[in-house]
């Protein structure tokens, strides 16, 4: 499946992140002054508003916060791709972020499960995080 | 706050042709509803001192309609915070009359959505983080608050499709209601499924119109031929643009503009009248309900299936049929409104509420992203 270029949107304040799918790596930021990490991308820690931000390499880990099944679509590059399932992952590093669940039955899905990230999918030069049921 | 409550009214609330109206542009019935409204209570277009529209259908939204309209205003403001734009217009208005900044305010709306076979939300650039995945906007981010609804609290499709139904009940008793054909719970729970949980049914309108809103101050609603329906409370807040930003997907900035307007007005949930609140999606109704505390939070969806919310039961809510079934221009808001003052007036025929003394309206915009409140009273 290809999924449609996201090069117009990409910035300075954005590009690391994809630049770490291409290794298969998931990256957020971590603020060393509050010790939080946040996301998507700022140029200060929204939390305690320093600029002590960095990226960091996420363990990939975390929980289904819910989900939705897309039957229909109107987004003219998806409507071969449907059904497919929008999720809210919560990273247990503290962040949410939204991705998509695969390996899943619609049936089996269910909100708090544990999912861990995959990078299959090809999304212009990047790798698309997608989740899966955790091993 | 308390000192705002009760220094302005609206004295004049207006639809401009709704449904399907090809051959109108967006000034053309904002122009027409701002008439329809001057005109009820009495007040001329000169007296408009300040002027307040949102939405997609301009760049510069006032700018461009006030200069339609040849009005030059002495105070202007565009908020555009989605659908809940135009109650956080009246608290805008509210706190320039009592600052004795303007008398006279105009809340202007319009749309044509249905007849370009748009959608706002198409305009909106979309996020790198959140485009790549294809959820429908903004479909997909009230699906992902009813999946987490359900979750939680046991909440059920059937109990969705009720505020799909009870809508279409009252608005048979509305001949300006778009949808006016019977509708079931089986119906509804029948129709395509668009994104898990929320089915065809589930949705709002897609339709054209526009509305218009006058408020005045307290000295000036006193020479108007309309019956004053005073501002009581307004509140308005906006937590998230994107909907996996927001924090608990079953809570809504409501809670924070309700309890202001609760707060400003003096009263409690259980002495509101007629609630009107914002259905762009049957689980935005339950939220609502839940976090302006006409029932704890969870039970929304228990709430509208013992109630009865349809026409004749103990919770008149959302009596025009709503975005559901009586009109959704792009943005709902102006229309909450429109229908309260109209119920507190008593103009409503059928669908008349009895004894109606106090309303709430509830706007929400974005995916569940913004939230105005306002409480409105008579004498
Ligand atoms: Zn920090």
């Amino acid at each position: 499946m290809n999924y449609p270029s996201i090069t117009h949107l990409l910035n300075d304040e954005n590009k690391p992140y994809f630049e770490a799918t291409k290794d298969q790596k998931l990256v957020i930021q971590y603020c060393s002054v509050c010790h939080t990490h946040q996301f998507y991308p700022r140029v200060l820690c929204m939390n305690c508003f320093s600029d002590a931000v960095q990226w960091v390499e996420a363990s990939g880990k975390g929980k289904l916060y819910s989900y939705s099944v897309v039957k229909k679509t109107f987004i003219p590059e998806y409507k071969d791709k449907v059904p497919y399932i929008v999720a809210l992952i919560d990273l247990e590093e503290g962040v949410r972020l939204m991705s998509h669940m695969v390996d899943i039955d619609e049936g089996d899905l269910f909100v708090g499960m544990e999912v861990s990230v995959v990078f299959r999918e090809q999304i212009g030069e990047y790798k698309l995080p997608q989740f899966v049921p955790a091993k | 706050m308390k000192h705002l409550s009760r220094c302005a009214a609206i004295v004049g609330a207006a639809e401009s042709d709704l449904g399907i109206v090809p051959n109108k542009n967006v000034f053309q019935l904002q122009a027409e509803a701002a008439k329809k409204a001057l005109d009820e209570c009495g007040l001329k277009k000169s007296d408009v001192e300040a002027v307040f529209s949102a939405g997609p259908h301009s760049y510069l939204q006032t700018v461009t309609i006030a200069e339609y309209m040849k009005i030059t205003p002495k105070y202007t403001d565009s908020t555009s915070i989605g659908g809940s734009s135009f109650e956080a217009h009246i608290g805008h208005a509210v706190a320039g009359i009592a600052a004795g900044l303007f008398d006279t305010a105009l809340i202007t709306y319009g749309s044509t959505q249905r007849s370009d076979s748009s959608r706002p939300g198409s305009r909106i650039e979309r996020d790198i983080f959140e485009a790549p995945y294809g959820m429908p906007f903004p479909l997909g981010g009230y699906a992902l608050a009813a999946q987490r609804h359900m979750s939680m609290y046991g909440t059920t499709s059937e109990q969705l499709a009720e505020v799909a139904v009870a809508a279409r009940e009252w608005a048979k008793l509305n001949p300006n209601a778009f949808k006016r054909d019977p509708l079931t719970i089986e119906e509804v729970l029948n129709s395509e499924i668009i994104a898990s949980p929320l089915h065809k049914l589930d949705c709002c309108l897609v339709t054209d119109g526009g509305g218009a809103i006058v408020i005045t101050s307290k000295e000036k609603a006193k020479q108007c031929k309309t019956e004053p329906i005073w501002i009581l409370g307004t509140g308005e807040t906006h937590t998230h643009m994107h909907i996996s930003q927001m924090d608990d997907h079953t809570v809504t900035g409501a809670q924070t503009s309700g309890k202001r307007a609760y707060e400003m007005a003096g009263i409690t949930p259980s002495e509101i009248d007629l609630v009107q609140v914002y259905d762009s999606f049957t689980i935005t109704v339950l939220l609502q309900l839940e976090d302006l505390g006409f029932c704890k939070k969870g039970e929304g969806g228990r709430f509208v299936q013992n109630r009865n919310i349809r026409p004749g039961g103990d919770f008149p809510l959302n009596t025009s049929g709503g975005g559901l079934s009586y009109c959704h221009p792009g943005l709902f808001g102006i229309f909450l409104i429109i229908e309260a003052v109209r119920q507190l007036r008593g103009e409503c025929g059928d669908r008349q509420v009895k004894n109606a003394k106090t309303a709430l309206c509830n706007g929400m915009g974005g995916v569940l992203s913004s939230s105005s409140t306002v409480i409105l009273g008579r004498d």
